[in-house]
C-alpha cells in the first residue's frame, strides 16, 4: 500500500463517495476541467461525468445558495470554494440559511451538504488567499466545522461530513495538502465527526492544535520530548462541536496547555479552549493556559509570513513558559 | 420603452399581445415598471375581458373566493399585530391576484421558495394558515410544513432565497422529475447580488425554475424608478438569456396564465423563465412602517381602482355571477376559517428548552446536551 498525501486522500475520499451514492454531486469554480485550483477533484469528472462534477460561474453565493437547494431537494451536494478568503461572499447563504433550515423548520427541511474550503497561509499565495478564520465559522449554531491534518484523518472526516445529516464546512490545510504523507485503508471508511484524536501521549504538558498548525505543534512536541518533557499532543480535528471531554481529560492529567492556532489572537477559537479549561481544570492547572497564535493583523503577503506563522520556536517557547510554574 | 422581443421569446412570447394594445393607463408617473404597450392582460380594470378566458366560470369564483379569503387573513393579521398576538407583519393587500393566480398555476409538489410578504401564495400552495399563524405569533414550528409539501417556510432576509430555488429545481433535473420551482421576490430583491447570481445560475445550469417577481412599487420606502433605471424588472431576463414578461400582477388570469406557460417551459425542460407582476402595496411594508411618509394619496386612490378583487366582481358582475349576498358569505366563512386558524395557534404549547436546543442538529451535539442539562437546571432552581 503506498503512502498518500492529504490532497490524494480527499481526492479518493469524493471519488468513494460518487461510487457510494448516487445523491452525491460536486459543484464548484474550477473543479471540472481542471480538478480545482488545489487539484482536489482531478480526474473526477471524467470519471463520474458531467451530471456529476460541475463547474460553476465564478460566484460564491450562488454556489453555496444551490447547493443549499440541492440538499433541501434530498441531494448530498459537496460544494468547493477555492479559499476561506474568498468565503465571504457565501457567508450570508451559509449563516442565514444553511445552517439555519432545520430550526427553522423544525426538523421538516435539513440541508446535508458539505462546504469544502481550502484554508491558511504559508505558501505566499496573494492577499485573501490565507485566510485562517475558522472561529467566525465555528460560532455560528447549526454549523459543523471540521479540519483533518492527517491523511487518514482527511479522508474519513470528509466521507463522515458527506454522510452527515447536517451541513459540515470542512476546512483543508493548504500548506499541508502535499506535506504529510501516510498509508491509509484503501478502502471507504469513516472517521467521527466530534472527538479529537490524541496524536501522542504524555504527562506534562498538552499541545492542542489542527490542520495546518499541526505541523509546527508535532515539531515542538518532539523538541520537547528531547528536553525530557512528556508531551500530550491533541488534534482537534473537529472545531464545532468541540470535545470539551477530550481536552478537559488530558489537561486534568498534564495540568498545563498551550493551544496553537494560525489565526489572530483576538476572539481566535484557542479563546473557547482556554475559557474550558479554566473553567473544567482549575484545580488541575499547575500554570495559566498560553496561546500561541497569529498576530491581531492582516494575515502579511509573500515576504512577511515568517513575520507572522507561529513557529515551532514560540511553541516551545510556551511550553517553557508553563513548565516555569 | 425599448421593445427587446428577441429576449422575450421561446414559449412566452405568445403571451405578448401582439396587437399592440396601448394601455396608457398605466403609462404615467404612477407606474412603475413602465409595463406600457408590452404588458400582458387579460382582465381590464374594468372588468371587461381582452381574450378568450383561460378558466371556467367556476373557476373564476373560485379565485375570487381564494383572494378574499387571503385579503381576510391579512386584514386580520394587521389588526391582530396591533393587539400584540402576532409579531411583526408585512401585508399584501392589494397582492391577491399576483399572489393566488401564480400559486393556482402550480402543481401539488413543485417548490415554493418565497418572502414573508407572501403568505397567500404559500397558503394557496398548500401551507395551512395554521401554521402560517403559528410563524407569525413567533416559533418556529411554524416552519414544519407538512410531510409532503415543497413550500419553503417564508424567507426572511431578503434575495438570499432565489438561489435555492435553483438548487431545488436543479436538484429535481438531475432526478429526473418534471417538478419546477417557483421562486417569489419583490422589485427590492432584484437589486440584490443574489439575484444576479440566481438567474445566472439558473439559465447556465437551465434549471426549471420560474422567476416571480411582484413588482409593487417600493422596497420598503425607495420607488421603483430609483431602484434600476432598466425600463422593466422583465427586460433583465434577456441579459441572463432567458424569456421574461410583464403582466399586469393585478390581474388573476393574467398571472395565472403566465405563471402556467413558465412553469410549462420548465416542466418540459426549457428552462427558466421571469415574470414581472406589476402590482402594487395598498399597506405598509411592515406593521412597523409609516408609508405617509413616501406615498401620494392620489397613488392610493389610483390603485385602489385597481384593485385585484374589485376588477373579478367587475367581471363577474357583467356575467351575473356576483351578489352582495355571496361575498359576505365569503367573507365570513373566511373569517371563521381565520379565527379557528389563530385560536388554534395560540393554544399551540409555548415551546421548551429541550426542543429548541434539540433542533440545532439530527442529533444533539455534545456541547448542547451540556447546556441543556445547565439550562434546564437553571430553569428548576
Amino acid at each position: 500500500m503506498p503512502e498518500i498525501n492529504l490532497a490524494q486522500a480527499l481526492n479518493g475520499a469524493l471519488d468513494a463517495a460518487l461510487d457510494a451514492d448516487e445523491r452525491v454531486v460536486l459543484l464548484g469554480e474550477d473543479i471540472g476541467r481542471t480538478g480545482g485550483v488545489f487539484r482536489i477533484t482531478d480526474g473526477l469528472r471524467e470519471r463520474h461525468g458531467e451530471q456529476r462534477v460541475f463547474d460553476t460561474p465564478v460566484a460564491e453565493s450562488g454556489i453555496v445558495g444551490a447547493a443549499f437547494g440541492m440538499a433541501v431537494a434530498g441531494m448530498r451536494p459537496v460544494a468547493e470554494l477555492q479559499f476561506l478568503g474568498f468565503s465571504y461572499p457565501a457567508y450570508d447563504q451559509i449563516i442565514n440559511h444553511v445552517a439555519r433550515i432545520r430550526n427553522r423548520t423544525n426538523h421538516r427541511f435539513t440541508a446535508p451538504m458539505v462546504i469544502r474550503v481550502p484554508y491558511g497561509g504559508g505558501i505566499g499565495a496573494a492577499e485573501h488567499h490565507s485566510e485562517s478564520t475558522e472561529a467566525i465559522y465555528a460560532h455560528i449554531p447549526g454549523l459543523k466545522v471540521v479540519v483533518p491534518s492527517t491523511p487518514h484523518d482527511a479522508r474519513g472526516l470528509l466521507l463522515a461530513a458527506i454522510e452527515d445529516p447536517d451541513p459540515v464546512l470542512f476546512l483543508e490545510p493548504i500548506r499541508l495538502y502535499r506535506a504529510v504523507k501516510e498509508d491509509i485503508p484503501d478502502i471507504y471508511y469513516t472517521v467521527d465527526i466530534g472527538p479529537l484524536r490524541v496524536e501522542r501521549a504524555g504527562d506534562d504538558l498538552t499541545l492542542i492544535s489542527w490542520g495546518a498548525m499541526m505541523k509546527e505543534t508535532r515539531a515542538a512536541a518532539s523538541v520537547l520530548e528531547n528536553e525530557d518533557v512528556s508531551v500530550e499532543v491533541l488534534d482537534l480535528r473537529t472545531l464545532a462541536p468541540m470535545d470539551r471531554q477530550g481536552i478537559v481529560d488530558s489537561v486534568n492529567k498534564t495540568g498545563r496547555a498551550v493551544v496553537v492556532h494560525e489565526a489572530p489572537l483576538t476572539g481566535g477559537f484557542g479563546a473557547e479552549i482556554a475559557a474550558t479549561i479554566q473553567a473544567e481544570c482549575l484545580y488541575s492547572l499547575n500554570a495559566p493556559v498560553e496561546r500561541v497564535t497569529g498576530w491581531d493583523t492582516v494575515f502579511p503577503l509573500k515576504r512577511g509570513e515568517r513575520n507572522y506563522l507561529p513557529s515551532v520556536d514560540r511553541i516551545v517557547n510556551a511550553a517553557h513558559r508553563t513548565l516555569e510554574d | 420603452m425599448t421593445t427587446r422581443k428577441s429576449g422575450l421569446g421561446r414559449g412566452l412570447e405568445a403571451l405578448i399581445p401582439s396587437a399592440n394594445k396601448p394601455t396608457t393607463d398605466l403609462q404615467n408617473r404612477q407606474n412603475h415598471g413602465n409595463g406600457g404597450s408590452r404588458m400582458f392582460r387579460l382582465i381590464e380594470p374594468d372588468g371587461t375581458v381582452n381574450d378568450r378566458l383561460p378558466v371556467t366560470v367556476d373557476e373564476m369564483k373560485a379565485l375570487y373566493a381564494d383572494m378574499v379569503e387571503a385579503r381576510t387573513y391579512d386584514t386580520k393579521s394587521m389588526a391582530m399585530q396591533r393587539q400584540g398576538r402576532l409579531a411583526t407583519y408585512a401585508p399584501f393587500h392589494g397582492q391577491e391576484a399576483a399572489q393566488v393566480g401564480a400559486a393556482a398555476a402550480l402543481h401539488d409538489d413543485d417548490w415554493v421558495s418565497g418572502t414573508y410578504r407572501d403568505a397567500a401564495l404559500n397558503w394557496r400552495a398548500g401551507y395551512p394558515w395554521e401554521l402560517l399563524i403559528l410563524g407569525r405569533t413567533g416559533d418556529e414550528r411554524g416552519g414544519q410544513v407538512p410531510d409532503g409539501l415543497n413550500v419553503l417556510p417564508p424567507s426572511i432576509t431578503v434575495g438570499g432565497h432565489m438561489i435555492h430555488a435553483v438548487g431545488l429545481g436543479w436538484a429535481e433535473k438531475l432526478k429526473g422529475t418534471d417538478v419546477v420551482t417557483l421562486t417569489s421576490f419583490g422589485d427590492g430583491a432584484t437589486s440584490e447580488g443574489d439575484f444576479h447570481e440566481a438567474m445566472n445560475f439558473a439559465a447556465v445550469f437551465q434549471t426549471p425554475t420560474v422567476f416571480f417577481c411582484q413588482n409593487n412599487g417600493y422596497a420598503i420606502s425607495l420607488p421603483f424608478e430609483e431602484q434600476t433605471k432598466a425600463d422593466s424588472i422583465a427586460v433583465k431576463a434577456e441579459g441572463y438569456g432567458m424569456p421574461g414578461v410583464q403582466v399586469d400582477g393585478n390581474d388573476v388570469l393574467a398571472v395565472l396564465q403566465a405563471v402556467r406557460e413558465a412553469t410549462a417551459l420548465a416542466r418540459s425542460g426549457g428552462g427558466p423563465s421571469l415574470i414581472e407582476a406589476v402590482t402594487y402595496r395598498m399597506g405598509p411594508h411592515t406593521t412597523a412602517d409609516d408609508p405617509a411618509r413616501y406615498r401620494q394619496e392620489d397613488q392610493d386612490n389610483f390603485w385602489g381602482d385597481r384593485d385585484p378583487i374589485l376588477r373579478v366582481r367587475r367581471l363577474l358582475e357583467k356575467q351575473g355571477e356576483w351578489t352582495q349576498e355571496w361575498h359576505d358569505s365569503l367573507e365570513r366563512e373566511a373569517s371563521a376559517t381565520i379565527e379557528a386558524a389563530v385560536e388554534w395557534a395560540e393554544s399551540v404549547p409555548e415551546p421548551t428548552v429541550e426542543e429548541m436546543m434539540g433542533r440545532m442538529f439530527e442529533t444533539i451535539t455534545p456541547p448542547l446536551r451540556e447546556q441543556l442539562d445547565q439550562a434546564k437546571g437553571e430553569q428548576d432552581a
